[in-house]
């Protein structure tokens, strides 16, 4: 069934990135957004490209009226368009401009729900791997629970298979952001998220914090590197190999604020990310949260105990 | 970049040149301003005309004065950061002072540039548009203005002495808290906010008051000019809105200066309450900014196209129904923060629903142009470049709105080209066209067209050319904040472009302050008083209005009243006879509200660095002048018949 409604969109769909394509002719993967590397990324330019047409719908008559109007209606000595002074209310006008932005909103709200849901679930079927990801002053760490192998400023991950990366910060709160393959998501002390992104092809693709920490911010990039299952691997297997353990030590090190490049590691402290998480607040979070806000309660304790990777490193650390 | 630890409390000698600059040109303005004062004799002028003032037409000159100085300001702000940007790797800004100047650029922007012009509009014109002589209350009026000043000078002087914030005008906590902002930086913005918060809440509740109490006889409420409305709705608004903001400041304050931990989640505080509260106020006060620009366009509209406004009823009802909503999405700011998809889907159809009663608003604003006759005047021309633009902003905001997408476009750049096209589109074009209309009323002559117009089209081109590329950078990938970037990107030229654009909105600027310049010295005086044909009953009275607005209140008949009148050839209605004046009570001009500004600036430099005694003197100061006030016997006082008859008789109107 979600087949034959993707292949009705993708006609549209086609159409219009078609277009955008003309449109900024040449560099297209420098248009990060509209040039999609995995489904996530994919749904969400669908629902760009869905707004911006039922906006033009709206807005293209607006402008045309409004430069008829204005030319129409100049005052001008021998203009003869029809003066009205007092023509003031008309019911029939008033409906059709109450009933059109209505009309446009149902659209656009309904599809905006459908695709919020389904954004939530992973991207594809495949058995997705995790990853955790912790901000610093200014950089990346991240960690593979699956093959216990930590990165910083730059990961690799194999193509076609979801992600499911798991964001916490040991700084302020900063943003997850990987244009060419989804939305961004913050990464908040004391809490762990969860987002789902998936690559389709093989690349290097750019990343960055998108949240403003301080004066290290604009050096807080890092590249993902997408690759097939087995070279993704293979190079598990030579990190484990060659590259040095992440000690508690060396940690605490990089948690000093400062800019670092790419760094790699056999292994990591065990539990480091989830003592991170409840070290930053963590540990307050389920207690206080039913007194808050909604909000606040669905960000964390639903994340925190419903999510592999953190449930896997909970059971652990008794 | 190896950062080093920078911001901190090497008060005056900093050895910064971009300091020492600033210092300088701080000393250079009050050498010369008091040299001015000194040499003319105006200090005595100066106190007791404008000071003291409690007449709420000066007070919002005074206002006025002050937006067009933070802007000044803050368009300085903004050239730094677009010279940084022009190019990748520039060093012109280091990221302290880009930090810095990005914080107080937003924050003057809206706080101490746009919140007083709507102020001065409101000040102006409300009490004029519905007959009243002055607001409820004139000293709280004097109170708010003072407060908003010294708020605005304390914010201003943290560049030169203990350092600017550097946090961003939202400030999130924990970054802007004492674990990873140390100095007194952040200090300044918590306590400038909350002293001119006090200000703004004291205004909303001041003219709500104004226009339910103090409204000419026969002006029912669906009578009322649609910028009268504009500020009933903005008025509750801020009535509504501000409170959590002072509860925000004060606990992040707490958090700063006493060691608290509301916001810092590692002690059982929640930082994501910070940022609900923020929007909680920070989602309302957009709209504050927006509604009396769109009760400017209406009053506009209507007068140059000499045409009743299309679909009142309906205008009303989109105003006060956009201000209900605008309380029901402020986590469209925030729907990245992990809230489950049931509550991003509910805020991001909330946000989508305030797009319709604006489109209806520039329907009717369209049909009000339709089967008129539009004559292009400078407030006009800033009405016509109003609407596409700020159709487009609608547009990109309805975009934010779908809440999976704003997964892309938040934080980028894309962000930030929506709210400058809504905020200079539709804010900033307001609040011009709003000045070049009031203006005669204000000061009794015009501004310059042919001044005017280039200033207009330098600004409006400027414009596009310096916020139409960022959508696109946004789309690039490129982030808010960054005080460099990288070859590479395909950013540079886009970011070129947007500097370019920012330079031309400079010069434009310049050629206003020209404008204004040029006609105070070269206006055409106007000596009608109603030089558009306007509509509304300010226009019944000489530029500038007396000192009392209205010898005899006039009792209204009609929504357009004035307009009516002169359609049917019954001006004579509101002529004076001599045998209708009364003596007029008036509020006293008073010192205090001046003292009292005055006072809470100490209490924030206090609180800032820590000093509490001074801090605790301050609101000493502030509490006696309270009292002094309470016990006075005397604040009004009347204006003898003898005396109003003399000032209408010279103004010609008896
Ligand atoms: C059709 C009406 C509008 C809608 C649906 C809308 C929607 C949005 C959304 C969803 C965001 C958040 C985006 C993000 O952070 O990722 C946003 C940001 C913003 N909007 Fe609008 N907007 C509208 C009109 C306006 C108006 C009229 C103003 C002010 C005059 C305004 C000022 C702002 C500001 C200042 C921000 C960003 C503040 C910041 O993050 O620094 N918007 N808007
Ligand atoms: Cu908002």
């Amino acid at each position: 069934m979600r087949q034959r409604k993707k292949a009705k969109r993708a006609a549209a769909y086609l159409a219009v990135s078609a277009g955008a394509a003309l449109l900024l002719s040449g560099c297209g993967s420098q248009y990060q957004v509209l040039d999609p590397a995995g489904p996530v990324a994919k749904t969400e330019l669908h629902l760009i490209v869905m707004s911006a047409l039922l906006m033009l719908i709206v807005i293209i008559p607006v402008l045309i009226l409004f430069f008829y109007i204005l030319y129409r209606y100049r005052d001008k000595p021998n203009n003869t368009a029809p003066y009205e002074p007092n023509h003031q209310d008309s019911k029939v006008l008033e409906i059709v401009w109450w009933g059109i932005p209505i009309l446009i909103v149902a659209i656009l709200g309904a599809y905006t729900i459908k695709t919020t849901f389904i954004l939530t679930k992973p991207p594809t079927n495949t058995t997705p791997i995790t990853v955790e990801v912790t901000s610093m002053d200014w950089k990346w760490l991240f960690q593979y629970p699956g093959s216990h192998i930590a990165t910083v400023n730059y990961l690799d991950v194999p193509v076609g298979v979801p992600i499911q990366f798991v964001l916490t910060s040991n700084a302020p709160m900063n943003s997850f952001w990987v244009p060419r393959l989804g939305g961004q998501e913050y990464t908040m002390p004391g809490m762990a998220m969860r987002l789902w992104l998936q690559a389709s092809y093989p690349g290097k693709y750019y990343g960055h914090g998108a949240n403003f920490t301080g004066r290290g911010f604009s050096h807080t990039t890092f590249y993902v590197y997408a690759k097939p299952m087995p070279q993704f691997k293979q190079w598990v297997q030579s990190v484990k190999a060659s590259a040095k353990p992440l000690t508690m030590t060396e940690y605490k090190k990089l948690n000093v604020p400062g800019i670092v490049g790419n760094l790699t590691f056999s292994s990591y402290p065990k539990n480091v990310f989830y003592n991170t998480v409840m070290n930053d607040g963590g540990k307050y979070m389920s207690s206080t949260m039913d007194s808050m806000m909604a909000i606040g309660k669905k960000a964390s304790t639903s994340n925190m105990s419903g999510m592999p990777g953190m449930s896997n490193t909970s059971g652990s650390s008794k | 970049m190896p950062p080093s630890h920078l911001s901190h409390w090497g008060l005056l000698i900093t050895g910064d040149p971009l300091i020492y600059g600033a210092d300088a040109s701080i000393v250079l303005a009050t050498v010369a301003i008091i040299f001015v004062l000194t040499k003319y004799k105006k200090w005595g002028w100066l106190w007791r005309e404008w000071l003291t003032t409690v007449d709420h037409k000066k007070i919002g000159i005074m206002y006025l004065i002050a937006a067009v100085l933070m802007l000044f300001r803050a368009g300085v702000d903004a050239e730094l950061m677009r010279t940084q940007l022009a190019l990748p790797n520039l060093h012109v800004l280091g990221p302290e002072h880009y930090d810095q100047i990005f914080t107080t650029h937003g924050t003057i922007m809206l706080l101490f540039m746009a919140m007083p012009f709507i102020f001065a509009l409101m000040n102006i014109a409300v009490p004029l548009q519905i007959g009243a002589r002055d607001v409820a209350f004139p000293f709280l009026n004097a109170i708010s203005f003072w407060v908003f000043f010294f708020a605005a000078m304390l914010l201003n002087i943290s560049f030169v002495i203990g350092g600017s914030p550097d946090a961003g005008w939202t400030s999130y906590a924990p970054l802007a808290g004492a674990g990873f902002d140390t100095g007194p930086g952040e200090n300044f913005y918590l306590l400038s906010l909350q002293i001119t918060g006090i200000g703004s809440l004291a205004t909303g509740i001041n003219f709500l008051a104004t226009i339910f109490k103090m409204r000419a006889p026969g002006m029912k409420l669906m009578k009322m000019p649609l910028f009268t409305w504009s500020i009933v709705a903005t008025s509750i608004l801020i009535i509504y809105a501000f409170p959590a903001l002072t509860v925000v400041l004060t606990l992040l304050l707490i958090d700063r200066i006493a060691g608290a931990h509301f916001f810092t989640i590692a002690a059982g505080g929640n930082p994501m309450m910070y940022i609900n509260m923020f929007w909680i106020w920070g989602h309302p006060e957009v709209y504050i900014l927006i509604l009396p620009a769109f009760g400017v366009f209406s009053e506009i509209a209507a007068t140059f196209s000499r045409k009743a406004v299309f679909g009142y009823k309906s205008m009303v009802f989109s105003l006060l129904l956009i201000s209900l909503i605008s309380y029901f999405v402020w986590a469209h700011h925030f729907f990245t923060m992990g809230a489950g998809a049931g509550v991003n889907s509910f805020f991001a159809v909330a946000s989508m629903l305030v797009g319709i009663p604006t489109g209806v608003k520039i329907f009717n604003w369209l049909f009000t142009m339709f089967h008129g006759r539009i004559r292009i005047k400078m407030p006009m021309l800033w009405m016509l470049a109003f609407i596409p633009c700020f159709t487009m902003g609608g547009m990109t905001g309805v975009m934010l709105a779908a809440a999976p997408a704003d997964y892309q476009y938040h934080n980028s750049y894309f962000l930030i080209a929506h709210f400058h096209q809504v905020l200079i589109g539709g804010t900033l074009f307001g609040m011009l066209a709003a000045m070049y209309y009031w203006w005669p009323k204000m000061f009794g002559f015009m501004l310059n067209e042919y001044w005017g117009k280039w200033a207009f089209w330098l600004f409006n081109i400027g414009f596009y050319v310096c916020f139409e590329p960022q959508y696109i950078l946004g789309l690039m990938g490129m982030q808010r904040r960054m005080y460099t970037y990288p070859k590479g990107m395909g950013w540079t030229d886009l970011n070129f472009i947007s500097t370019i654009g920012a330079y031309i909105m400079g010069i434009g600027f310049l050629v206003l302050v020209w404008d204004i310049v040029y006609s105070i010295k070269y206006g055409e005086r106007d000596l009608t008083g109603d030089p558009w044909d306007g509509r509304t009953l300010e226009w019944s009275l000489p530029s500038p209005a007396p000192h009392y607005n209205f010898a005899v209140i006039p009792t209204i008949t009609h929504r357009d009243h004035w307009w009516e009148l002169k359609q049917t050839g019954r001006q004579d209605e509101l002529k004076i006879h001599e045998q209708d004046i009364r003596p007029i009570h008036m509020p006293k001009n008073s010192g205090k509200p001046f003292l009292i500004g005055l006072s809470f600036f100490v209490v924030g430099w206090g609180f800032v660095f820590e000093w509490y005694i001074l801090a605790v003197l301050g609101l000493l100061a502030i509490f006696v002048m309270m009292f002094m006030r309470s016990a006075e016997q005397h604040p009004d006082y009347h204006i003898p018949v003898e005396e109003v008859v003399h000032t209408e008789t010279a103004l010609g109107r008896l």
